[in-house]
């Protein structure tokens, strides 16, 4: 064991003063001496865009890196529902205070309370640079902003651009960086792809990328490193996340000395397309929204195989409203992902292969009319009709659960630095601020927050201290020693000469993790995942068949390295549901509910952040616990009865 | 069901290219396009042959990454839908598909199915943005913006920039992707100061790397967000304005 000391460097004082007092205190960089500085950007989702144009606005080097062919195309441009701000333009009572209660509330009590108060703070930031940017926001006919309640949340302060926000937010950022591109203050570097973090003397140097269109390995040196690769999902194979979203550059700098935090805890999304066969390659959300109008059932009998327009009233659970009265279809994201699987493990699921519930509009149609539905949830009526071929204005719609968002990720301070000196995480691909759920639309929110506010201050705060420093050249052996064992390793892939392919191994691995780690968990089966997930990964190394060569593009070996990160994170993410024995979240222990089966929290024991330190292959990684402190909210159980 | 596919294999930029013939076999109804090929991959690799290389990510439509020509239609014959969101419901049993990349001298081949699109960046990158740097803002509710603009605004900005426009065009054109771009940002009152130089600028850069247009209107068929020519007009009355007046005086003007 080390001797890693996790100092969050909270700053002192009330918790409304903290930001102010801590940018008032941090160090600056003049003018003349930012251009000195080279500051590695790596991805361009809304974390890394906003993060590298402000960087380079501000008159830093920027070197800004993504996989993609573009970096309009980072997973970011996928999210539909919306942004939250506390700019309480409704008039309804929101203000910084409450978006703060409400994130710490619920996140269940597992977030930093002072790096939330932050992110409610700037949030109102957030919404005017996106407007100056001109990102087309919803408006109202007087030309005022509009907004919508989400997430549950009492009040109205989710701003939107149709169902396409994150596509509008990042396009946003996207432009601003490529104006910084064209001022010739950002390189832009993209279809390379991040293989290794480079330290020396225990900070972080630079980083190792191979190209993913020549194979060619490249290192980069700079004061200080960003990651904003995003998140984890793909660790249960199927989700909701893009195809190419991975763990690799979180993954590396794991194994390069940063904590990884939290990593149990994931948000799994309960209105979902359900997997239709084998061959699924990932799944698709169907917007929350729809549950304002739908009722959730199955039928009361196992195995009822009649289709649903011939199943009377009588035979029909609306097991939701039965559950939880008050709150009936609309209860949080975790209870209503919980509450389809129980059914659907009764054997009450609905569809050809029983794995999805019944999400009903025949009610709402007959109250207000086919027109009125169909103006409401028409687009997203269409995309499940393309994908499933029926329409839900006739049939009632399918959905399940699945994987969409995770919480856990790189372990940072209150200045989003990992445990490496030099080397921040953020957006997605930090643990910070959400605990353990996320509320809806606070991820872009939290990825504009990091990048546009608060880490162009942080690292400045950082740089200040290397004035007179230059960075290490990439001749350093530091650096071609990383580049030769990323070449080792293509190389070692490339000669395994297996059967199957990666694509195999990840789905088999994605099932293991998604069966034992999942929506819900427990010690026997975590355990049986310990010890599946090794051996799996045994077959994986010796077995898997990547053709082709480490010139040139070659999906495979892209993809076999991802994979084998996977790997070891769904190991740590078991290991870290089993050392966490309480329900909280988006973990559920089947060992910790209350009677009436919500998730049971143990605050005397665990409440702090469960961030491991890499050991080395083969050796369990070990823990160390940042103790968390509620002096602003109370903690409490929640109810949704 | 099962299909023929006639799929366009290239190692690389300069290879020539050619044709090769492949059997899909148990294709379900439910699968997408992408899946279905992601089945010949599978047995491809398991038959030691490189799989064939295709883009794509999000899968839902909205990240513009994938794209193919699918019996010469760009994203194939379903309206307003990309190649992802496609499914194999569309064909039928016995079928022969042919798939190609885009055909673009704008975009070249990278390998397979695959292709550089760029020069869509180069477009961007030369003013497809409004200068705002950050901290610099004002209360976002103080510039009112008329639905109607917001809205229009956004018809434009929903452009994926997956290049179905370019490929559909007989000459190649970049007039869709580029005066969507240019409507987003010249309808909305913020965009005003730049308005022109931006006009002028972007069509310049586009015209280094798109053939012209002659208003054949295939790029609107074939987008998959459906985005509608009058954009083109409106880009085109710009760049004329622009060209004519004085910009010194365009803050006065429009
Ligand atoms: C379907 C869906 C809908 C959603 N809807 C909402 C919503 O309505 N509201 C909300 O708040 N949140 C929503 N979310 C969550 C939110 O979209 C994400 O959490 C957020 O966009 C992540 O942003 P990011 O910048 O951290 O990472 P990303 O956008 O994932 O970007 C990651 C970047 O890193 C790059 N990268 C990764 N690894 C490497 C590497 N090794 N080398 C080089 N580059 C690398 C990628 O190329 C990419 O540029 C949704 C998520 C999904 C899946
Ligand atoms: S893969 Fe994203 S649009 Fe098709």
């Amino acid at each position: 064991m080390s001797n890693v000391v996790l100092d969050s460097k909270v700053p002192e004082g009330p918790i409304q003063d903290r930001w102010d007092n801590h940018k008032f205190n941090m160090k600056l960089v003049n003018p003349a001496n930012k251009r000195k500085f080279t500051v590695l950007v790596v991805g361009t989702g809304l974390a890394g865009a906003a993060a590298a144009a402000t960087l380079a606005e501000l008159g830093y080097q920027v070197k800004c890196f993504t996989f993609h062919d573009s970096p309009r195309r980072a997973h970011s441009i996928a999210a539909q529902g919306g942004i939250n701000a506390a700019k309480n333009y409704k008039n309804d009572g929101d203000s910084v205070y409450r978006l703060f209660y409400d994130t710490v509330k619920g996140g269940d009590f597992r977030a930093r309370e002072s790096n939330v108060y932050r992110l409610a703070q700037v949030s109102v930031n957030i919404i005017d640079q996106c407007v100056a940017q001109g990102v087309p926001f919803a408006r109202e006919y007087g030309g005022l902003l509009d907004n919508r309640s989400f997430g549950g949340a009492q009040v109205s302060r989710t701003f939107y651009a149709r169902g396409q926000t994150g596509q509008q937010l990042l396009l946003g950022a996207y432009q601003a960086l490529m104006q910084q591109v064209s001022l010739g203050r950002v390189e832009l570097h993209t279809k390379t792809e991040l293989l290794d973090v480079v330290k020396k003397d225990g900070v972080a140097v630079g980083i190792v990328t191979r190209n993913v269109t020549t194979g060619e390995v490249q290192s980069w040196s700079g004061h200080a490193t960003l990651l904003c690769t995003g998140g984890y999902g793909n660790a249960f194979y199927l989700s909701t996340n893009a195809m190419n979203s991975n763990v690799t550059a979180a993954w590396r700098a794991h194994k390069k000395g940063a904590l990884f935090a939290n990593a149990c805890y994931t948000q799994i999304h309960p209105t979902c397309i359900p997997a239709s066969d084998e061959s699924q390659s990932k799944l698709t959300l169907m917007s929350e929204s729809l549950r304002n109008d739908g009722r959730i059932w199955v039928p009361k009998k196992f195995d009822d195989n009649r289709p649903a327009d011939q199943i009377p009233e009588e035979d029909r659970d609306y097991y939701l409203e039965r559950k939880y009265p008050s709150y009936g279809n609309l209860a949080p994201r975790d209870i209503a992902s919980r509450a389809a699987k129980v059914v659907c493990d009764e054997g009450r699921g609905v569809g050809p292969l029983k794995n999805g519930v019944y999400l009903d509009f025949s009610e709402s149609i007959s109250r207000l009319g086919e027109t009125t539905v169909f103006e409401r949830y028409g687009n997203l009526f269409d995309m499940y009709e393309r994908i499933t071929d029926e329409n839900p204005m006739k049939v009632p719609m399918r959905i399940y659960p699945a994987s969409h968002y995770t919480m856990g990720g790189l372990w940072v301070d209150y200045n989003l630095m990992t445990t490496v000196p030099g080397l921040y995480a953020l957006g997605e691909a930090n643990f910070s601020d959400h605990g353990a759920n996320r509320l809806g639309a606070s991820a872009l929110m939290q990825g504009l927050a990091d990048g546009y506010f608060v880490a162009p201050y942080t690292v400045g705060d950082y740089l200040a201290g290397l004035l007179g420093q230059g960075v290490v050249p990439t001749s350093d052996p530091v650096f071609v020693e990383a580049e030769q064992a990323v070449r080792d390793e293509t190389r070692r892939w490339l000669s395994v000469g297996g059967t199957k392919s990666p694509e195999y191994y990840h789905r088999e691995l994605g099932k293991l993790v998604w069966d034992y780690c999942g929506m819900a968990r427990d010690k026997n089966g975590l355990e049986k995942a310990l010890s599946e997930i090794p051996a799996l990964r045994e077959e994986f190394q010796k077995n898997v068949r990547v053709l082709g060569s480490a010139e040139g593009v070659n999906q495979s070996l892209e993809k076999v390295g991802r994979v084998a990160d996977f790997f070891d994170l769904g190991e740590l993410m078991c290991r870290d549901a089993l050392m966490r024995e309480e329900s909280c979240g988006g973990h559920f222990r089947v060992e910790h509910q209350t009677d009436d089966g919500e998730a049971q929290r143990n605050d005397e024991e665990f409440s702090f952040v469960g961030a491991w330190e890499w050991n080395g292959d083969g050796t369990a990684q070990t823990l160390h616990k940042e103790q968390l402190v509620f002096e602003n909210v109370k903690p409490t159980q929640r109810s949704y009865k | 069901m099962q299909l023929t596919l006639k799929v366009w294999r290239q190692d690389s930029p300069t290879d020539a290219g050619h044709f090769e013939t492949y059997q899909a076999t148990d294709v379900k109804d439910e699968m997408s396009f992408l899946e279905m090929l992601d089945a010949v991959n599978e047995n491809l690799i398991e038959a030691g042959r490189e799989p064939i290389v295709f883009d794509s990510d999000c899968r839902e439509g909205i990240c513009g990454t994938c794209g193919l020509m699918i019996n010469g239609q760009a994203h194939g014959p379903q309206k307003g839908t990309t190649t992802c969101q496609l499914h194999m419901r569309k064909f039928h049993d016995g079928e022969t598909v042919t798939i190609e990349p885009w055909r673009a001298a704008a975009f070249p081949v990278v390998k397979d199915l695959m292709v550089d699109r760029s020069a869509f960046d180069a477009i961007v990158q030369a003013g497809g943005f409004i200068t705002a740097d950050t901290g610099a803002a004002r209360d976002a509710n103080e510039i009112l913006i008329p639905k109607p603009a917001a809205d229009a605004a956004m018809d434009a900005a929903g452009c994926i920039g997956c290049g179905a426009c370019v490929a559909a065009c007989p000459n190649g054109a970049g007039q869709l992707f580029t005066s969507a771009k240019l409507a987003h940002l010249n309808l909305l009152p913020q965009g005003q100061s730049e308005r022109y130089k931006r006009t002028e600028d972007m069509v310049e850069t586009m015209e280094l790397f798109f053939g012209s247009c002659t208003n054949y209107g295939e790029c609107q068929e074939a987008c998959p967000k459906e985005i509608p020519i009058d954009f083109i007009a409106m880009m085109n009355r710009d760049f004329l304005k622009s060209k004519l007046a004085n910009r010194k005086l365009s803050g006065q003007k429009h």
